[in-house]
């Protein structure tokens, strides 16, 4: 196998491998940040809200957990096109992404907030705070505190599915990496190097989570 | 919107995309059980009293959780064969899988182990059992009702994901819908179809895991 090749192509191709790293992240924040935002709206909705709030969003959680992540960006992709909608490539697939991280964002902070006992809601009630008091400054912090080794977990998932958008075209990692090897054929070696970059990214947001998660612990460990 | 729904042209390759959806089960079923028997291997090892065969064990979850499954499977095709180890498609899509969902297993019953309460190790030993006996009869029935829920949720996971297998072009549910796009253009109708098939079947398994878990609690009774 020829090594020195393998190394020049590398830093032949390096702007472009960068470029596709600075896409696969971009992609990966726009979905985790929005996504992450609307999921909080349907997990509250989910959690505490009425029938009429309730199940819609309900209905959205299992219907896009139901779905494979790739249908979810086909479908995004060719039925965004076909109502007239002029998405490009990035915009579809950020918002197939977003969708998706919303619908684990939900039903993460649903099963948080329903990990928190009633009694709560009650002694907020009772000292005279409206929902908005108690979710802001009793049930969120709390919730946050169980749902947040979760929610790392959903955005290593986030960027290990914005893969799927080198399948429509989006110029990430993967279909920079494609598109390097359709040129010199070094299938094996350029893949591979694909797979350490994104495991360094995933790693990477794995041990800052483990390190937020002991820091949010701590506090806890104390008082129980 | 005028957009007129013609559901007639899907509906002619119903057959095709029953079949894509039985592949695709097929692909699942035969992944996590190869993935289990490793999953199982790496757990063991992640307790293990060498400290060599733990962080091996730590290692392998740790790489196989945090690679995207497509780096995998396009690894595995299109990489592998210079190295001299050419796989047919489906196989080779079946070894991703399987590689993928071993360090998910072992993930799940690494948490099943931890769950089988020291006490009846124990009393195994008290009674004179082997350490393999003990394992056998006692830690192992314990660990599989425990990790039974999380196993059910790793199968729908990973039935999720053998619509990546329509990127070797291996003919599942996902590689149909998309072929059916391109010459129909019934594109609003496909993905409305091929999602919907998709959340039947995820529901399904659903409720055929939760039968399964009812039964394994009565027993326990």
């Amino acid at each position: 196998m020829d090594w020195t090749y393998f190394f020049n192509e590398v830093v032949n191709n390096r702007d472009a491998l960068l470029h596709g790293t600075a896409i696969t992240f971009a992609v990966s924040l726009i979905a985790i940040l929005t996504g992450t935002v609307l999921g909080i709206v349907i997990g509250i909705a989910v959690t505490y809200g009425n029938k009429p709030l309730r199940w819609p969003a309900r209905l959205y959680i299992d219907i896009i957990r139901g779905t494979p992540v790739l249908v979810l960006v086909l479908a995004t992709f060719y039925v965004s096109a076909a109502v007239g909608l002029n998405f490009n490539a990035f915009q579809a697939g950020a918002l197939a992404l977003t969708l998706f991280c919303a619908s684990h964002v939900g039903e993460i902070l649903r099963g948080a907030l329903q990990s928190l006992s009633r009694g709560q809601i009650e002694a907020g009630r009772a000292i005279g705070l409206t929902f908005d008091g108690i979710f802001r400054y009793i049930l969120f912090p709390q919730a946050l505190r169980y749902a947040l080794p979760t929610w790392i977990t959903a955005a290593v998932e986030m960027v290990k599915a914005s893969t799927l958008l080198s399948v429509i075209g989006v110029a990430e990692l993967l279909l920079t990496t494609q598109q390097i090897i359709s040129n010199n054929f070094l299938n094996m070696q350029f893949y591979l190097l694909a797979g350490v970059i994104y495991f360094l990214i995933d790693f990477a947001i794995e041990q800052v989570g483990r390190f937020i998660g002991r820091r949010l612990d701590q506090p806890t460990r104390r008082t129980v | 919107m005028n957009y007129h729904f013609n559901f007639a042209p899907i509906l002619e390759q119903w057959p095709l995309l029953l079949s894509g959806i039985g592949l695709g089960l097929l692909l699942a079923l035969v992944s996590i059980a190869i993935g289990s028997v490793l999953g199982l291997v790496v757990a063991f090892a992640s307790r293990a009293p060498s400290r060599w065969l733990r962080s091996l064990a730590f290692t392998w979850i740790s790489i196989l959780r945090n690679l995207p499954i497509l780096v995998i499977v396009l690894f595995l095709f299109f990489g592998m064969p210079q190295l001299g180890l050419s796989l047919d498609k489906i196989t080779s899509f079946v070894v991703a899988l399987s590689l993928y969902a071993s360090a998910y297993m072992a993930e799940v019953f690494r948490g099943g182990l931890l769950s089988v309460p020291q006490g009846l190790v124990e009393a195994g030993q008290a009674i004179g059992l082997t350490s393999l006996r003990i394992k056998r009869y006692i830690v192992l029935p314990i660990m599989f009702r425990n990790a039974l829920p999380a196993f059910g949720n790793n199968f729908i996971s990973l039935f999720k994901d053998t619509s990546l297998a329509a990127t070797i072009a291996v003919p599942e549910l996902t590689f149909y819908a998309r072929k059916i796009n391109s010459e129909t253009f019934r594109v609003i109708e496909v993905w409305l179809v091929a999602s919907l098939l998709y959340i039947v079947c995820c529901y399904a398994i659903t409720l055929v895991l939760r039968a399964m878990e009812k039964r394994l609690v009565l027993e326990k009774a």
